[in-house]
């Protein structure tokens, strides 16, 4: 049996509340958030992205791990803002954590989801033996275009998982994908903005597809939501993976742990990933674990996990995501968030 | 910034490698042919700790093109617990509050882009511990 | 060696020279200096400059000088050693007539920083590219780490360092050749825009164009040129660890020590012998450090020189008297020729308003980046 031998997460010091960006752009800030159930949301520093956040996760789960980065035989970052537009993220990575260069890399796209396919692409590898260990990261600074409703809710993060055979933190006990054509969110090359389709990404986009997902493990593993101690879902904004779970019989004590969208916002491929992140840091051996993706275009990655005993030992050598939530953060104003976004026409590029 | 340049120093940058001298102990980060304490050339590879204290710092307010987004930013001396120094920014914090005695974290971020085209650098940065 | 003599000096006003250009200022100054010494001919040149390559896109100055002074054919070249360039200038052609190769020989430092380049980034060269301009920190930045270790090794502060501000443009507005000819006041200082914490505007040295040329020649061929030669009696240069990071104690310029001691010593001088000096003052901070390493006052006490006259004109040991690269300006290729000069006026009982009673001796230090080299030359008149 495989699973996560290893996990990490980082999660930004700078914050923006709702409130401030309501203000900007003269919208009722309690109205928003009682809508979306978003009080602030992480932004990343001038000096980070996706590949510095991946690095942040990765040394965390090399950490918990405890392995020689060197056996570490394949990487795969997956986001929608990979600094670059050719050139990987994952090579970066692999010489900044000391796994050059015997290691296959390569870095995945698919939206929201690309984490957990790139977990997906991991898991794979480590079962069928081709490689002893693989990381799977999910990690964004994704934005939202000024006055859109995604503002209020893209955010920056990630999370890192490495797979194993031994020594495992959670066995990986079955996965489901569901996937399907549809426009519900996308961005063309060049553009600096993301588009959606409004409500369109409800109900076809996201709810089909997390909760086909969902019902496809569950009937795969013949388990029910009761047979689960949490239960983390894709987290766009707060109320979507609430909605979501009530719909499939799930409880809030299964969902809180997980649910970290108030105060992270939505760090895209970096969302469930760091929920799961979360629910690791305080799951008890035994534990069996659910986490649904989505990602736009759209589809959507099962994964069922049961915790062991090793977890609680292992899981203090590196930060918790409550630590990384709660601990020191700074709030910024408007014009600081559209600074450090890029969001303000400069005159002195080169 | 020309990519072989910037792809040399990777060892160091990404990773704190350093070299200890066989001959005296002295910790040189980044790794030179010569020792500059005994002018030795033998030396063991070795690593820095992501972790030190800064011995000295300002606040960068009048800055660099490349730089004048991220002013004002602090940028210190710190030495590692192996007894090397080395230069760099500390962040994610008001510049005022990094001062000599400061324990700081060292982090993987980016440190400059060369406009909208050019490569991305990256290397090491300090976090205030606390 | 034969002992040398500086018979000539020459120098352009300091400032924003809009009308000259890096030619025009070289020419300017060599040809005063070969003026007042009715000097038609040279044997060598040695032009002292910093970045000619990146503020004008000129390289080659050895020619280029050489031609623009009408003496294309005589040996010149190009000598760098950042803010030392002028300073290594005069090094280079002091050795030259030392050893007996040359009788003849210009010393001229230059610089062009206003047609455009971003000052901050070329300065910043004189750092280490490598470990310390990659992370973002500035020329002035650095000073502000060594001002901040001074503070906090010797109590020294803002205010300290206003001092040497004020202290230098009461001198410069004396200098009809200084870029800034005004007083300042210690509140001005302190109310000027932060440029690194804690060094502000008024505490840092600007931005300038000029040049200035010295005219060399063994001492006992000096009367050929001028009946008051000032003469060499040494002439030094040291360097230390070119990253801050590398230097043992941020808060103390060694390199300044080491040039400083090795000058007093083949002089056969103590720094009490001195009666006048310009010191590198780039920024308030630097003045501050390089009295402390000449050993004119102890080290840790060099905060109350200018507040407490120490170094002020009338004092008991005048520093700046030109107003210092604050006031006189710092065209850094420029400025250790410049520095030089002071002490010949001064030694020559030419410099007017400026004038320190009965100087006889004198010393002259110029430093290139953060302390990473300094040059000494001690000087007497004959």
């Amino acid at each position: 049996m495989a699973g996560i031998v290893g996990y990490g997460a980082y999660i930004p010091r700078y914050r923006i509340k709702s409130e401030e960006i309501a203000r900007q752009w003269g919208k009722d800030a309690g109205a928003i958030q009682r809508g979306l159930l978003l009080e602030e949301k992480s932004v990343p520093g001038l000096d980070e992205d996706t590949i510095t956040i991946s690095v942040a996760a990765g040394r965390s789960a090399l950490a918990r791990a405890r392995i020689e980065p060197r056996r570490i035989g394949a990487v795969y970052i997956g986001s929608e803002s990979h600094p670059y537009a050719v050139k990987p993220s994952g090579t970066v990575l692999v010489d900044a954590l000391g796994i050059a260069p015997e290691v296959h890399v390569a870095d995945f796209e698919f939206a929201c989801k690309a984490g957990t396919e790139a977990m997906f692409v991991a898991l794979g590898l480590v079962e069928s033996g081709r490689v002893e260990y693989a990381m799977g990261i999910g990690a964004d600074t994704s934005q939202g275009a000024p006055n859109d409703a995604l503002e209020f809710s893209a955010s920056a993060g990630g999370a890192a998982y490495i797979f194993g055979k031994e020594d495992l933190l959670a066995e990986v006990l079955e996965t489901y994908s569901y996937t399907s054509d549809t426009p519900d969110f996308w961005r063309r090359e060049g553009e600096f903005y993301p588009r959606h389709g409004g409500r369109f990404t409800g109900e076809p986009a996201y709810f089909k597809h997390v909760l086909s997902a969902t019902r496809g493990i569950l009937k795969k593993t013949g388990l029910g939501p009761a047979d689960f101690r949490y239960a983390v879902f894709h987290m766009p904004n707060g109320k979507f993976p609430l909605q979501a779970a009530k719909e499939l019989g799930f409880k809030k004590e299964q969902t809180e742990t997980g649910w970290i969208v108030n105060k992270m916002g939505n760090t895209y491929s970096g969302s469930s990933p760091t929920g799961l992140a979360a629910i690791l840091d305080v799951a008890s051996p035994g534990d069996k674990i659910l986490i649904t993706s989505f990602g736009s275009g759209a589809g959507s990655d099962s994964f069922v996990l049961r915790a062991t005993k090793a977890l609680p030992e292992r899981r203090g050598l590196a930060p918790t995501v409550r630590s990384m939530l709660d601990g020191p953060r700074h709030y910024l104003t408007y014009g600081e968030y559209a600074k450090f976004r890029g969001k303000i026409i400069l005159g002195s590029e080169r | 910034m020309p990519s072989p340049r910037y792809w040399r120093e990777v060892p160091n940058r990404f990773r704190l490698e350093a070299a200890k001298c066989r001959a005296c102990g002295k910790v040189v980060f980044p790794a030179r042919r010569i020792c500059p304490a005994c002018r030795k050339s033998d030396f063991e590879p070795t690593a820095l700790s992501w972790r030190g204290k800064v011995v000295t710092s300002t606040s960068v307010v009048v800055a660099p093109t490349d730089f004048a987004q991220q002013a004002p930013y602090a940028v210190a001396v710190i030495e590692t617990p192996e007894g090397a120094r080395l230069m760099a920014q500390v962040v994610d914090c008001d510049p005022a509050t990094v001062v000599p005695g400061t324990d700081v974290r060292l982090m993987f971020r980016k440190i400059t882009q060369e406009g909208h085209g050019g490569i991305l650098c990256y290397g090491f940065k300090g976090v205030p511990a606390a | 060696m034969r002992e040398v003599a500086i018979v000539a000096a020459g120098m352009t006003r300091f400032g924003e020279l809009w009308e000259s250009s890096l030619r025009d200022l070289f020419a300017e100054a060599a040809s005063e200096a070969l003026t007042s010494a009715k000097a038609d001919r040279l044997d060598s040149i040695y032009v002292g400059n910093m970045a000619a390559g990146q503020f004008v896109g000129q390289e080659h100055l050895g020619p280029l000088m050489a031609d623009h002074l009408g003496m294309a054919g005589v040996a010149s070249v190009r000598v760098e050693c950042a803010c030392a360039s002028g300073g290594a200038a005069l090094r280079s052609a002091f050795l030259e007539v030392a050893s007996g190769a040359s009788d003849l020989v210009l010393a001229a430092g230059v610089e062009k920083m206003t047609d455009g380049a971003d000052a901050t980034e070329v300065l910043a060269t004189a750092a280490d590219q490598e470990l310390e301009a990659y992370h973002g920190i500035t020329f002035p930045g650095l000073y502000a780490m060594i001002a901040r270790a001074h503070a906090k090794a010797h109590g020294t502060t803002d205010e300290d360092m206003a001092w040497v501000s004020v202290k230098n443009h009461k001198h410069g507005a004396l200098n009809p050749k200084a870029q800034f000819r005004r007083e300042v006041t210690v509140a001005e200082v302190l109310g000027s825009s932060m440029v690194a914490d804690p060094l502000r505007l008024l505490q840092c040295s600007p931005v300038s164009d000029g040049a200035a040329a010295v005219l060399l020649c063994p001492l006992d061929q000096a009367k050929k040129y001028t009946d008051r030669p000032v003469k060499i009696r040494a002439s030094v240069l040291a360097t230390s660890t070119m990253a801050l990071a590398d230097r043992k104690d941020p808060s103390f310029l060694d390199a300044v020590k080491l040039s400083a001691d090795r000058a007093y010593k083949a002089a056969d001088l103590k720094p009490s012998d001195v009666h006048v000096v310009e010191v590198h003052d780039c920024f308030a901070i630097a003045e501050i450090c390089c009295i402390e390493a000449l050993g004119l006052v102890e080290v840790g006490k060099g905060r109350h020189a200018a507040r407490e006259g120490l170094t002020a004109l009338g004092g008991k040991i005048p520093v700046n008297t030109s107003g210092g690269l604050k006031s006189k300006g710092h065209p850094v290729g420029a400025t250790g020729i410049a520095q030089a000069i002071e002490i010949f006026e001064q030694l020559r009982g030419e410099a007017g308003a400026r004038q320190v009673k009965n100087a006889r001796i004198g010393l002259a230090q110029n430093m290139g980046g953060s302390g990473a080299s300094s040059v000494v030359h001690i000087l007497e008149r004959v």
